[in-house]
């Protein structure tokens, strides 16, 4: 059973809005003629892949190549964690080389995700670039990353926690706020 | 997804014993992830234990469970001591403890140790805060091996749960069958022990009450999905419980003639290393149905998914 989060920052329909012109900004920056190539970082991130791929593909009429990335291994805190998550594993199935890849994530906070995620992805083969599409920007960064595509851009204070939620996990599509305990 | 919620509540792997269902199906779950690592087609090395100290204590000769161990622990980026016995202060008279409180006083974070003894681990896990891990203790628990079995059998048959298993040979002097006795049985299996009178010990049932025994394996080996067949340790002794080689061969060992009583799926397992000619045939070592190779590079992610999730910290801690 989904939480009672407050507030609502995004509903479904206005989650899907958003996606959609993630999608079209990504179609813009590439156009035809990139090989793009998705990785979603589980959990909620590789959600928002899937439905980005389809987007995409639905578009520009081609294959986008789709892949997993569990950045557990690869966390600077793993030491601090409160206890041995079960890692689940990296997939991606095809050669990163030559590819532009563009990293989705669902929340960019801190950015020590998303830089646990290019060491673990520069550890898989060396795509020609890679961006980051986040769905909300919610401020506080500790490390000098910025995302390239990104839906909503907010300055939350950090007692604060911004919580996407995406119907095939948690069963209900949207985008919340709630105070950390 | 419950597995999120659930952390792994041990600091020492002593063996199988004492873990449940639950934990079982976490390692294994685990060891997928790393299964990944080992088969990436360039980086096979994640930092995920970088900085952390791991010492490799063998008081047994084991080759190849101390170099599975040795490239788990190199894949995961830790730091390695190997601690030879032969050339170290025990052969000068040290005790066991002594040794313990010298490796203690360097701070590791695990021990990966085999030893003959079998409380030696627990000895040794009381007296240190690294977490300790059994690579194998006389004839009572090898729970990696046990482990990288039943991640074995779980890929090729995507369940243990009412897997028909024959552990077939030398059980006497296997510290392989006990651990994969408690395996399978918590994890559902139907395990059955195929030896001679004099290699099955009494008491068997006492422990395991679900487990079939018996003397006939042409009658056992067509109902099975597994047969796991097991060295005859002729260095521990074996020989004496049989009339000779030949004779145990032609009751118990697995062959091509054998292979025609089983299913046409049966996966073949051995421990290592093979008596080849003994308890199993080079012909059904190396056939179609042998996944001993496959045991073999399961070992590693198995043992990275022990190692990694025992130096890390834990849950609700359980002794």
């Amino acid at each position: 059973m989904p939480d009672t989060p407050s507030p609502c920052l995004l509903d479904a329909g206005q989650m899907e809005v958003h996606l959609q012109r993630l999608c079209r900004e990504i179609v813009a920056a590439f156009g035809n003629n990139e090989s793009l190539a998705l990785v979603g970082i589980r959990t909620r991130g590789l959600s928002l892949a899937e439905r980005l791929a389809g987007m995409l593909q639905e578009i520009l009429q081609k294959e986008i190549p789709l892949g997993a990335l569990d950045i557990t291994l690869y966390r600077d805190d793993l030491s601090e964690l409160a206890g041995s998550p079960i890692v689940r594993p990296t997939e991606i199935p095809f050669s990163l080389k030559g590819h532009t890849l563009v990293l989705v994530d669902d929340v960019l906070f801190t950015g020590r995700t998303i830089r646990a995620a290019m060491d673990a992805l520069l550890d898989h083969g060396r795509p020609n670039r890679i961006w980051l599409a986040a769905l909300v920007d919610r401020g506080g960064r500790q490390l000098p990353i910025q995302a390239d595509f990104m839906a909503l851009k907010l300055e939350v204070p950090l007692d604060q926690r911004v919580s996407v939620k995406v119907k095939e996990i948690d069963g209900v599509d949207g985008v919340f706020m709630e105070t950390r305990v | 997804m419950p597995s999120e919620r659930y952390l792994f509540p041990h600091r020492h792997l002593l063996g199988i014993e004492p873990l449940s269902p639950r934990d079982i199906t976490a390692l294994l779950d685990q060891a997928r992830a790393f299964e990944e690592v080992c088969e990436r087609p360039e980086i096979k090395i994640v930092p995920a234990l970088r900085k952390r100290l791991i010492v490799n204590l063998f008081f047994e000769n084991s080759t190849r469970t101390r170099n599975s161990f040795e490239i788990a622990e190199k894949r995961l980026s830790a730091e390695i001591i190997n601690f030879d016995a032969d050339t170290s202060s025990l052969s000068k008279g040290e005790t066991l403890v002594d040794t313990a409180m010298n490796l203690e006083s360097m701070r590791p974070d695990l021990i990966v140790m085999r030893h003959a003894a079998p409380g030696a681990h627990a000895l040794l896990a009381r007296h240190m805060k690294a977490s300790i891990v059994n690579a194998g203790d006389g004839a009572h628990e090898h729970p990696t091996q046990a482990l990288l079995d039943a991640y074995t059998l779980r890929k090729r048959f995507g369940r243990l749960e009412g897997l028909r298993v024959a552990i077939v040979g030398d059980i006497r002097n296997s510290r392989v069958v006990r651990s994969n006795l408690w395996l399978l049985t918590k994890m559902g299996a139907q395990v059955t022990l195929v030896a001679p009178p004099t290699l099955l010990p009494p008491g068997l049932r006492d422990t395991w009450p679900g487990i079939t025994l018996s003397n006939d394996l042409d009658a056992t080996l067509p109902s099975q999905d597994a047969v796991m067949m097991l060295r005859c340790q002729f260095e521990r002794g074996t020989g004496a419980y049989i009339p000779g080689q030949g004779e145990y061969a032609r009751f118990f060992q697995l062959n091509a003639a054998r292979m025609g009583r089983c299913r046409p799926d049966v996966a073949v397992l051995h421990p290592g290393p093979i008596n080849r000619g003994v308890e199993i045939t080079s012909e059904v070592a190396d056939g179609p149905n042998s996944l001993v190779l496959q045991q073999v590079t399961n070992g590693v992610p198995v043992r990275m998914a022990v190692l990694f999730l025992l130096c890390n910290p834990h849950g609700e801690q359980v002794p």
